[in-house]
């Protein structure tokens, strides 16, 4: 697996740990463990997405995120165009 | 407002070019108990939820299936994108590409096209909640049987993921339902 998969992989992985979290918060917010996991995950994620950003352009569109020099939002690949075959 | 992220939710593999299973798998895209129609069902009955809460989960759980959306779309996307005619003859998706090519469509299984009465927005949150978690059991229950007719290990692990999300949302929505009722019950007057 080459660098930039194994980078959106760690995304993914922060990510999805934020949604459990997340939906569980949704139906459970008075659970201060969930919380700190949350916050903790949420700052993980961001960080890990800056750099991610910094090297194959902006991961979110509408002002989410910047892009340095030139517009590289339109690049490809799309998320469709990357599988993670072995 | 809806923020785009350039990734997918779940890493998918697929192993080989199979437009059987394509054609099998896109029904969770556009059929009775697919992604789209959990989606729109969860977005549209928002609006009348009675409680904060409620309406955060049908918020969250309606903008995971957009994600689920498009990771079934990318796994019919890339099961087909390398077929031959003859090889989509062969797997019977010849009708679909008639209409499609290999475009991505709203379609069942058996080639139907999405409706809305696949959905129902009722106004009334108990029912529109048993309406929600029925169809978490009803997407879980195709997923099964896709997994079953499924001839790709990769393209199982995704079925998988996608089949645990349902499980993890029927818990949601019964916890949300014990919260509408308990709701209901504090606005009695004795
Ligand atoms: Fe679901």
């Amino acid at each position: 697996m080459d660098q930039r998969r194994r980078e959106l992989l760690r995304i993914m992985e922060l990510e999805f740990a934020a949604i459990e979290l997340n939906l569980f918060l949704d139906t459970h917010p008075d659970e201060p463990r969930a919380l700190a996991d949350y916050n903790a995950v949420a700052q993980e994620l961001m960080r890990a997405k800056t750099a991610y950003e910094s090297r194959y352009g902006p991961i979110l569109n509408y002002g989410q995120s910047m892009s340095q020099e030139t517009w590289r939002w339109v690049e490809d690949p799309w998320p469709w165009e990357i599988t993670f075959n072995r | 407002m809806w923020i785009y992220e350039k990734k997918l939710e779940y890493p998918i593999r697929v192993s080989y070019t199979n437009p059987r299973l394509a054609k099998e798998i896109i029904t969770q895209y556009g059929g009775p108990d697919g992604e789209l129609a959990a989606s729109l069902r969860y977005l549209t009955q928002r609006y009348t939820m009675p409680t904060p809460q409620a309406k955060a989960v049908l918020t969250d759980i309606g903008t995971e299936e957009l994600a689920h959306m498009e990771i079934v779309a990318a796994l019919v996307y890339n099961l087909i994108k390398n077929a031959t005619v003859e090889e989509i003859k062969a797997a019977g998706l010849d009708d679909y590409y008639a209409d499609h090519d290999k475009a991505l469509y709203f379609v069942n299984a058996a080639g139907a096209p999405w409706v809305a009465s696949y959905i129902q927005s009722k106004g009334d949150p108990v029912t529109d909640l048993h309406e929600d978690m029925a169809a978490e059991q009803k997407a879980r229950s195709t997923y099964e049987y896709l997994i079953r007719l499924s001839d790709d290990p990769d393209v199982t692990d995704a079925l998988r993921f996608l089949r645990e999300r349902e499980i993890v949302h029927f818990q949601r929505f019964g916890e949300t339902l014990n919260l509408v009722h308990e709701w209901m019950d504090s606005k009695k007057v004795f």
